[in-house]
């Protein structure tokens, strides 16, 4: 029972961490329908960013919050630059860029900081949460962090009159120019908190599963998953999704297929939802009168 | 009086095809025009040319005195030119007071809590279901919220685009009736596109007739509806 208690919490924890790669897929995925796949490669090169800051000298928060700049201008910049073209291009052209980001920034980060395996330090204490047998205190600290970012972001979206024009020019892009929405921005302000998300994600994890230009390959999957379990149009679903898929993951990794085939249970839970529930389990239905 | 309003040779195409050719309209400040015509004469391209939104357009536009073609959508509306769109262009997924915060997104000043108040003022029926998703009003009540969420923007000129279309006869009456009251108590400038030639043709000061993409005739209301061929064709009588 105890093995089974700690299973579940250690998955509620990396499920946080999927849950905000959902968020940042869906993010994107809501304003443009297109699937970021090098969202877990952006990631990886902000904590990186984040890393050579903290070898250098400075304080672990200041690191995370230049890091979170670093990750919203990325964001920005990839949207105004690489992916604007190509709103018009076919779903296989919007494809292959996607695919040719994730490699470039990839090899970036191996070219730049090279492929060795680093440590990555955690904010949190090393030992046991409060004694306590279920959790460390990096996977508390790990999942207060998420739980504060998806709140911050749901809060955005819901109060602030840019988190407003936000979700209207994802909705109806032509009646938010009619409104003066600078719908262009917008996509590229949502660019910018995807990066950010994923740059918490990434730091979140690093600790963890080391840092290597690779760190975020199966999480960006699991992330993948989470989000289509959820449904991908609905960032409450999606971030379910990911807690979901994150403890799902763990049990089975622990009972069922054990730890080398871990990896598979995303792509089951992607191929079984595609053919059994398309939408997701929370794919948002509109009602509409016409 | 000034006219708020001018376009000189104003054309718009979509893609290759040439829908509006050179069409010259004024609307005076503070006053109603109509744009009548039959499906496909060119009405919302023209409301569309002058918000530079989804056509390719020529000639020349001013507004207050100054020249708006080219300028992108986006600022035009800060200008001051609401567009209640053809189709109503809701916002479906979200309530019915996010659509009217949208409304006011471009604005700074302080008055826009006031406002709320004034738009609920017009359409007690939006105050009633302002927490409600916008999607599930009836038409009628979609209607109202465009307008409504237009007016939040305190436009100096309100562009139209069938607000009458697919409405039950009772509900134009009411939206018409309170358009009126909008003009005359707050000088909101009106451009009004109607198949409904009637009706339009009640409210407005003036009006253009298009064909084809083209002003075919223009005047005051009393003389468009004299016309012998408009009455057949646009009039039913």
């Amino acid at each position: 029972m105890l093995a089974f208690l700690h299973q579940v919490l250690s998955g509620l924890a990396t499920g946080g961490i999927y849950a905000s790669v959902a968020l940042a897929l869906v993010m994107i995925y809501q304003a443009t329908h297109q699937v970021n796949f090098a969202q877990g490669e952006m990631a990886t090169f902000s904590t990186y960013m984040a890393w050579k800051m903290i070898d250098s000298g400075f304080p672990y928060w200041a690191a995370f919050l230049l890091t979170l700049v670093f990750a919203f201008v990325v964001g920005v910049t990839i949207e105004r630059v690489i992916v604007r073209p190509f709103y018009k291009a076919p779903v296989l052209s919007v494809v292959a860029v996607f695919i040719g980001l994730l490699l470039i920034i990839n090899s970036l980060s191996g070219a730049i900081f090279d492929y060795t395996i680093k440590p990555f330090p955690s904010p949190f204490p090393s030992d046991a949460w409060y004694g306590s047998p279920y959790l460390s205190s990096h996977e508390v600290g790990m999942i207060f962090v998420t739980l504060m970012v998806l709140a911050l972001i749901f809060a955005f979206f819901r109060f602030t009159p840019l988190g407003l024009a936000m979700r209207a020019a994802a909705e109806n892009p032509v009646s938010s120019r009619l409104v003066g929405v600078r719908v262009g921005w917008m996509l590229a302000l949502g660019w910018g908190l995807a990066g950010m998300i994923g740059a918490v994600a990434g730091m979140m994890t690093a600790p963890i599963v080391y840092l290597d230009p690779y760190m975020m390959f199966s999480v960006l999957l699991y992330g993948f998953a989470g989000a289509l379990l959820g449904g991908i149009d609905n960032p409450w679903g999606a971030v379910l999704g990911g807690f979901i898929v994150g403890v799902l993951q763990n049990l089975a990794g622990a009972y069922v297929v054990g730890t080398e085939l871990m990896v598979t249970v995303a792509l089951v839970i992607i191929v079984g939802i595609l053919v059994i529930k398309p939408s997701g389990l929370f794919g948002r239905t509109i009602v509409t009168r016409v | 009086m000034s006219a708020i309003l001018e376009t000189r040779g104003l054309s718009a195409a979509y893609g290759p095809t040439a829908v509006l050719k050179s069409v010259d309209l004024s609307v005076p400040q503070g006053g109603i025009v109509t744009l009548l015509g039959a499906n496909g004469a060119g009405k919302t391209t023209t409301l569309r040319a002058l918000c530079n939104m989804m056509v390719r357009v020529s000639g020349e536009i001013r507004f207050d005195h100054q020249r708006i073609d080219g300028k992108a959508t986006e600022d035009i509306v800060r200008l001051g030119i609401a567009h209640v769109p053809d189709g109503r262009g809701t916002f479906v997924s979200l309530s019915v007071e996010e659509n009217l915060r949208l409304g006011a997104y471009t604005r700074r000043d302080r008055q826009v809590a006031q406002d709320f108040e004034r738009i609920y003022g017009y359409f007690p029926r939006l105050k009633e279901r302002r927490r409600q998703q916008a999607g599930t009003l009836s038409g009628g009540e979609q209607q109202m919220l465009a307008i409504s969420r237009a007016l939040m923007l305190r436009p100096k000129l309100l562009l139209l685009d069938e607000p009458s279309f697919g409405l039950a006869p009772l509900v134009v009456q009411e939206i018409f009736r309170i358009l009126r009251g909008i003009n005359e108590q707050e000088g909101v400038s009106m451009l009004l596109v109607e198949q409904n030639a009637n009706i339009a043709l009640e409210l407005a000061g003036y009006a253009y007739l298009l064909e084809t993409g083209r002003v075919v005739l223009d005047g005051p209301p009393s003389t468009i509806s004299s016309d012998e061929s408009v009455r057949r064709s646009y009039l039913g009588y």
